[in-house]
């Protein structure tokens, strides 16, 4: 009865003014509004103005609510507790007081729900006031919860509402990478990171059940995403940014403790992992597995199960597993049966041409470091990648030569390979056997390197003189690959092109005549000018 | 007394103040005691020598040949003398200034100065003197001239007693006049007589040393410093002749290249008799010396072309191992000092070019008489050339009614053509180089339509033109002419424009490369390209590059290297690039026309191949055009590599994948294909006919270059056809690579996979029969390659020599030396030895000081005991005669 009436008077304003006089008129609303209670019902303006089609005006309607709520919320002047129906409320014994309580906490539930809306608006802007508005009033809640405190247990943290933003933000339809990273903000907080996580694991389980274990790319984007942005700190000590600082047994919260972190969030990993990937996003997390997500773990070795398949799965993804794996064989004493083997059969000639070459070569580079390996899997090494020469570009033979060179250097019983003097002058097959998949059986220490001697015939200057060195013992020092690792063929023509022209050039000396004709006359045999 | 007296003579300075007065003692008999001293005194060292009781021989233990030694002989007794004579002159004398207060210091400047040289001392002593004498009296004496002294004496009052001071005076002149008198009056003998002339000379020129001596030597430094002027003057003169006289001949110089032949010299300098006669003198003596080159011989010239490229190819082949290159073929560009006079000798930078073009024909196959023809034509254009260009404006009309009088004239004047070659015209030069590579440019056209192709040119193009300053410039020139005319307007700028006629013109030749360069890239990628056009252009874009390597490499490295860039950005944003245009590939052509692809490392062709396999790696395959690209590139990668036979791995990788897109059944493949390619998928089947019938009617002919960017193939037919096409050439290329490698050590290996596609997947009879045959060689010489791999060994190092235990047997060539230490130890040695030896030496000289003064104290205290005693003896002496006196007084008074 009340509210109408005043809402009749109000809104005799004008809405269709300027936007400037817009904005103006809300804050004197909200102004209004806090000022005295007879204004109470001004706040439907403002509501309605956060339905409107036009850009600036939600966004100042968002600007005016957060502004009138986080000011309610302060004042205490929402209903504290369950909430009774504004019907119920109306007709219930409650004093006018209470009345205006339930009336400003049902509006301000609905503006909580438009403005979940909002986050999947199709403009930025709106959803990016809208993911702010709501985090403040998170904010507020936190510190003025809206729920009774009865037992001294319940710590107050506005856990619903973060979970239906989370629930927002992971959409299946649109990837929300920018208000993602727009939310990574909050996650400096422990608290609202530590329920994002618990809520990111929730919905992913629920989602993904619903899609039946289909692929889902989009949401699991969004997922990936998130969660990408999420790290844990290293020290119990950096736990100090919080949203919300809890009055009592603030040391025992969940959410200050270090070790409840990593569990959640390795929760929340193994959860999302736990279902089927596009392969680009396997790519994606391997990448990122042993810097950003291995070490936040609280047992790391939950992740065996799925690098082992990642390892098995071939191919470039196998490559990418191998980093996880290392830290896992390396720091958390994992075994792995036929690791060697497997790592052998890695080997394949798209081994020199995919992106991720650098960071093979690196990793392997480690894994062949021990002396403890047996010579004939580090001659197999040495043999096999020598065969896959044959076929690599340049850029990837000047890594590969030195990695062989220092596989010998490591063994020297490997020197066979490169030096083996006989008796009889032997015309003989290669024994090695490029097809065999254990290294234990395929001869490479009855072979030799031919294809390095071959590879002296390379056309790249710096290659074939790198091949010549194995013409003289090797020195002792081993030849250092990380500085070639990451050098491109651009860089390779750079070393010819900036070379001071100190020298003359030698030119051709056999005159030029026509286009095609010249070198072995290929060209012109095969086409023709027209 | 003969002897004693020439002995005199000898010790002047020494003995003249003495001589008279020993001449007065000869009389008597001197005293026995100092006779034997001044014997010793007035002896020749060699008289003491040759006397056997002065001598003393230290008897030597060994002879040992070839050494010297200072002291086998000793005179004891000379030395000992000189040392009591020198301690009786320091020793003696400090020892009797003992104890005494009052000293002698002599004053006087310098005296104890050793360092200063005797005339500098009298020098500073006048200087110091006169400034006393300045000092003291003539501070006020205003008009008084200065005393003039001779000796310090006064001029003044020499000149009054001139006489009585000469006539007293006993000097030095005086004593060596009579000393010269006594030896005339005395006589002696020619020998002694002459001796003693030169001695009297020397004399002379002492007597008056201080003085002369200097003047001596200012006269001396005089004189030669007059000497060399003259003699520079000489030079300069001679130089003047020289260059006048080279000057003169050159002036006729040209006259008697083109004359002498004809003979018609003399005819032709008549009206000016004198100059002739001039001339005609200084040949006399210049032909001598420089007999001008003789014809060669078409044989000499074929020979000596190919000499020369036997040195370019050695050279090639040098660069090829990847030797340091120490000196490149273009040494022959230094010209030594010498030649600069020689008018005779080129612009070597041309005379390179023009050899390269001799080269041509005379290394190739054609016979002899082809060459000849050739080279008459290219005499007769030459000429024609030439002609124009001296009738530029009028002489059109001219030219339809001149081609066979010229053709004539090009016969008869082939005669004198190399020595036109060898004269300085270069223009002409340039000419007939350019028209000799028309020549072989075309040789599909017949002469006639060459004829009138550049009677058409000529009727309408000007014969200068200016250098283009920019880009916009070069094309708005070549704007709308046939590729032959644009031809010719490049070459005629060029020429118009040649170093030699500017300064400026380097830098705008240089940068009518980089217009041509550029302009080459626009031609192909307009479409469609006009590559005829740039066919005719490569004769230029070579001989200027020719011209200006160190330009022509910026140039290609700049557009090699923005192209390497590009796609490696394109890479590293999207991760595959699209396959190098056609003006890229027309680049990479002209790279390998204008540099060698064999050099082990090349500024331009080493960056140029590394794009090439690049773009063979990295650029997926989505379209017949691709392929048509990759195969283009895959043609020019053994190119690069035919010569060199260098192992290109991404060759034979994109020709394996090129196969695999040509088989059809993709399953159950047991080879691995390398990216680009991929096992299965979209893109995998560009080259599987869709029809196999279309075998039928293909035949095999040249794929058009524009094929790679625009494919317009209407129906399936022509597809397959084009598939075929690319097939053979695939397959071609296969052949040859097979052929290329065939010596590498896993030639094998390398092939295995083609080998296994070929055999298994992509069987012959799906094939069309020219495509069979290819096929089965390919298989035949994968299969008959020598298994020729022995088990590798490192190569041989001298081995390290044990140490060994015989004692090191070294020849000894310098004994007494000693041996096996450092140069610092030996060094220490010598000087410990020194100190040693100073040490002993100075022990023994105290002591005999000491032994000296001993002596002296004794004979002191000796003197002045017998003194005493004598004065005793005196005293008792007379005390007793006293005594006796008194006694005897005694005695009388007693008696």
């Amino acid at each position: 009865m009340a509210p109408a009436k005043k809402r009749n008077v109000s809104s005799a304003k004008t809405i269709e003014q300027s936007i400037k006089t817009a904005k103006i008129d809300l804050n004197t609303k909200v102004e209004r509004i806090l000022e005295s209670r007879k204004n109470a019902n001004d706040v439907f303006d403002i509501l309605e103005f956060l339905q409107s089609a036009k850009e600036k005006d939600v966004i100042n309607a968002v600007n005016a609510c957060s502004k009138l709520f986080c000011t309610l919320l302060e004042k205490k002047e929402l209903f504290l507790g369950k909430l009774p129906g504004e019907e119920e409320a109306l007709s219930g014994g409650y004093s006018a007081e209470e009345k205006y309580r339930v009336f400003m906490r049902h509006r301000y539930n609905s503006c909580v729900e438009m403005l979940l809306e909002h986050l999947s608006h199709e403009l930025h802007g709106v959803k990016e006031s809208a993911l702010c508005c709501l985090m403040k009033f998170a904010a507020g809640e936190g510190q003025h919860p809206l729920e009774d405190l009865d037992w001294s247990e319940h710590y107050s943290f506005p856990r619903e509402l973060i979970q239906a933003v989370v629930k927002r933000l992971l959409s299946q339809t649109t990837d929300n990478s920018l208000m993602i990273s727009r939310f990574q903000e909050f996650l400096e907080m422990e608290d609202v990171r530590y329920y994002v996580m618990s809520s990111i694991r929730e919905n992913v389980g629920k989602v993904m059940e619903k899609n039946k274990e289909a692929l889902v790319p989009i949401y699991q984007n969004n997922v990936f995403t998130l969660m990408s942005n999420i790290s844990v700190p290293s020290q119990e000590s950096e736990l100090t940014n919080f949203m919300v600082q809890q009055e009592a047994k603030h040391d025992d919260w969940k959410v200050a403790k270090l070790n409840e972190h990593k569990r959640v969030f390795e929760r929340m990993w193994l959860g999302f992992l736990k279902y089927k990937l596009p392969s680009n996003m396997y790519k994606k997390i391997l990448v990122i597995l042993h810097d950003s997500i291995l070490p936040h773990m609280s047992k790391p070795t939950l992740m065996i199960d799925f690098l082992t398949a990642a390892y098995e799965v071939g191919g470039a993804i196998s490559l990418l597993a191998l980093n996880g794996l290392f830290v896992l064989i390396h720091q958390h004493n994992l075994d792995y049966p036929d690791f060697y083997k497997k790592l052998y059969n890695l080997l394949e000639p798209s081994v020199f041409h995919v992106k991720y070459r650098a960071r093979f070569f690196h990793l392997a580079n480690l894994f062949l470091s021990s002396s403890h390996l047996p010579v004939y899997l580090v001659a197999a090494f040495a043999k096999r990648l020598a065969r896959l020469a044959l076929t690599a570009p340049p850029t990837a033979l000047l890594i590969v030569l030195p990695f062989i060179y220092n596989l010998i250097r490591r063994h020297p019983s490997c020197r066979v390979l490169i030096h083996k003097p006989s008796t009889e002058d032997e015309h003989l097959e290669d024994p090695y056997l490029m097809d065999e998949e254990d290294p234990a059986q395929c001869r490479a220490l009855e072979s030799s390197l031919w294809e390095i001697k071959t590879l002296q015939k390379h056309y790249h200057p710096d290659v074939a003189k790198t091949a010549m060195s194995i013409n003289t013992p090797l020195s002792e020092k081993e030849d250092d690959i990380s500085e070639v690792l990451e050098i491109t063929t651009y860089e390779l023509m750079e070393r010819d092109l900036k070379q001071s022209q100190t020298k003359s050039v030698p030119l051709e000396f056999e005159t030029a005549t026509q286009l095609l004709k010249g070198g072995a006359n290929v060209l012109g045999q095969h086409f023709c000018l027209d | 007394m003969l002897l004693y007296f020439y002995d005199y003579i000898r010790d002047t300075r020494v003995c003249q103040s003495v001589l008279g007065r020993h001449f007065t003692h000869m009389g008597k008999a001197p005293k026995k005691r100092s006779m034997a001293d001044k014997v010793r005194k007035t002896k020749t060292s060699t008289e003491i020598k040759n006397n056997p009781f002065e001598v003393k021989i230290n008897r030597k233990k060994f002879d040992i040949l070839g050494r010297k030694s200072k002291h086998d002989v000793g005179l004891p007794g000379v030395s000992r003398s000189k040392a009591i004579n020198k301690r009786k002159e320091t020793l003696l004398k400090e020892y009797k200034q003992k104890n005494k207060s009052s000293k002698f210091i002599d004053r006087r400047f310098g005296e104890y100065d050793t360092k200063m040289a005797p005339e500098d001392k009298i020098l500073k002593r006048f200087a110091m003197e006169r400034q006393r004498n300045h000092d003291k009296k003539d501070v006020y004496n205003l008009n008084e001239e200065e005393e003039l002294t001779h000796y310090g004496q006064s001029l003044a009052e020499m000149e009054k007693f001139n006489d009585l001071v000469n006539s007293d005076d006993e000097s030095e002149e005086k004593g060596l006049l009579s000393a010269e008198l006594t030896a005339s009056h005395f006589g002696g003998g020619g020998l002694l007589r002459k001796r003693g002339s030169g001695e009297q000379q020397q004399e002379g020129e002492g007597s008056h040393r201080a003085k002369s001596r200097q003047e001596l030597i200012e006269e001396l430094i005089q004189k030669s410093k007059l000497e060399k002027r003259e003699r520079q003057v000489q030079k300069e003169e001679a130089q003047e002749l020289t260059e006048k006289l080279d000057q003169e001949w050159k002036s006729i110089q040209a006259l008697m290249v083109k004359k002498t032949p004809k003979g018609e010299c003399v005819e032709e300098e008549k009206p000016k008799l004198e100059q002739y006669d001039m001339m005609v003198r200084e040949l006399g003596f210049e032909m001598k010396a420089q007999p001008s080159e003789k014809l060669k011989t078409p044989e000499e010239l074929a020979r000596e072309e190919r000499e020369k490229l036997q040195k370019l190819e050695a050279d090639r082949l040098r660069r090829m191992m990847g030797d340091e290159v120490g000196e490149s073929s273009q040494s022959q560009i230094h010209m030594s000092a010498d030649d600069l006079n020689d008018g005779f000798i080129l612009d070597t930078d041309d005379k390179k070019t023009l050899s390269y073009q001799d080269g041509k024909w005379n290394i190739g196959e054609e016979s002899d008489e082809d060459k000849g023809e050739d080279e008459e034509e290219g005499q007769s254009g030459e000429e024609e050339e030439s002609e124009a260009e001296e009738e530029d404006k009028d002489g059109d009309a001219e030219e339809d009614d001149g081609e066979s009088e010229e053709e004539q004239e090009g016969s008869s004047e082939e005669e004198d053509g190399h020595s036109d070659l060898e004269s300085e015209q270069e223009s002409e030069d340039e000419e007939e180089k350019q028209e000799d590579e028309k020549a072989s440019v075309k040789p599909s056209l017949s002469k006639e339509e060459i004829k009138a192709q550049q009677e058409a040119a000529k009727a309408e193009l000007p014969y200068t033109f200016t250098a283009p300053e920019n880009y916009s410039d070069l094309k708005d020139l070549l704007h709308g002419h046939t590729p032959d005319n644009q031809r010719l307007i490049v070459a005629r700028t060029q020429k118009s424009n040649h170093a030699s006629l500017a300064v400026g013109n380097k830098l705008k030749l240089q940068k009518l490369f980089v217009f041509l360069l550029e302009y080459i890239g626009e031609l192909a990628s307009r479409s469609p390209p006009e590559l005829t056009t740039i066919d005719k252009l490569i004769p230029e874009l070579y001989t200027l590059c020719q011209m200006f390597p160190e330009a022509a490499c910026k140039a290609m490295q700049s557009i090699l290297g923005d192209a390497g860039h590009s796609m490696e950005e394109g890479l590293e944003v999207k991760g595959h690039v699209a396959f190098p245009t056609l003006d890229m590939l027309i680049y990479l052509k002209v790279t390998a026309l204008l540099f060698p692809t064999s050099d082990f490392r090349h500024p331009v062709t080493t960056p140029a191949l590394l794009y090439i396999s690049q773009a063979l790696t990295k650029c997926p395959l989505r379209s017949l055009q691709d392929v048509t690209s990759g195969l283009v590139l895959c043609c020019l990668a053994v190119e690069y590599v035919s010569f060199s036979k260098r192992f290109l791995p991404e060759l034979v990788n994109f020709l394996a994948g090129t196969l695999h897109l040509a088989v059809q059944d993709k399953t159950a493949l047991g080879y691995t294909v390398v990216p680009p390619f991929r096992p299965s998928g979209k893109c995998s089947d560009l080259l599987v006919l869709s029809d196999s019938e279309s075998c039928l009617s293909w035949s095999k002919k040249s794929l058009p270059l524009s094929a790679t960017h625009r494919l317009e193939l209407k129906n399936e037919l022509g597809r397959d056809h084009h598939r075929l096409m690319c097939l053979s050439t695939c397959l071609d290329l296969v052949k040859r690579c097979c052929l290329l490698y065939k010596d590498l050590t896993s030639f094998a290996c390398i092939f295995q996979p083609i080998r296994l596609l070929l055999s298994k997947h992509l069987s012959a009879h799906t094939l069309p029969k020219l495509l069979q045959e290819l096929h089965s060689e390919i298989l035949e010489t994968i299969s008959s390659a020598p298994v020729t791999r022995s088990r590798l060994v490192l190569e041989r190092k001298k081995p390290i020599p044990l140490k060994l235990l015989t004692p090191k047997i070294v020849e000894v060539l310098d004994y007494g030396k000693k041996r096996g230490s450092t140069k610092d130890e030996r060094e220490k040695e010598r000087l410990q030895h020194k100190y040693k030896k100073e040490f002993k030496g100075a022990l023994r000289e105290i002591r005999k000081d000491t032994r000296f003064l001993a002596r002296e104290k004794l004979n002191e205290v000796m003197n002045r005991d017998s003194e005493r005693k004598r004065k005793v003896r005196e005293l008792f002496g007379s005390l007793a005669t006293q005594e006796g006196e008194w006694k005897a007084l005694k005695r009388r008074k007693r008696k």
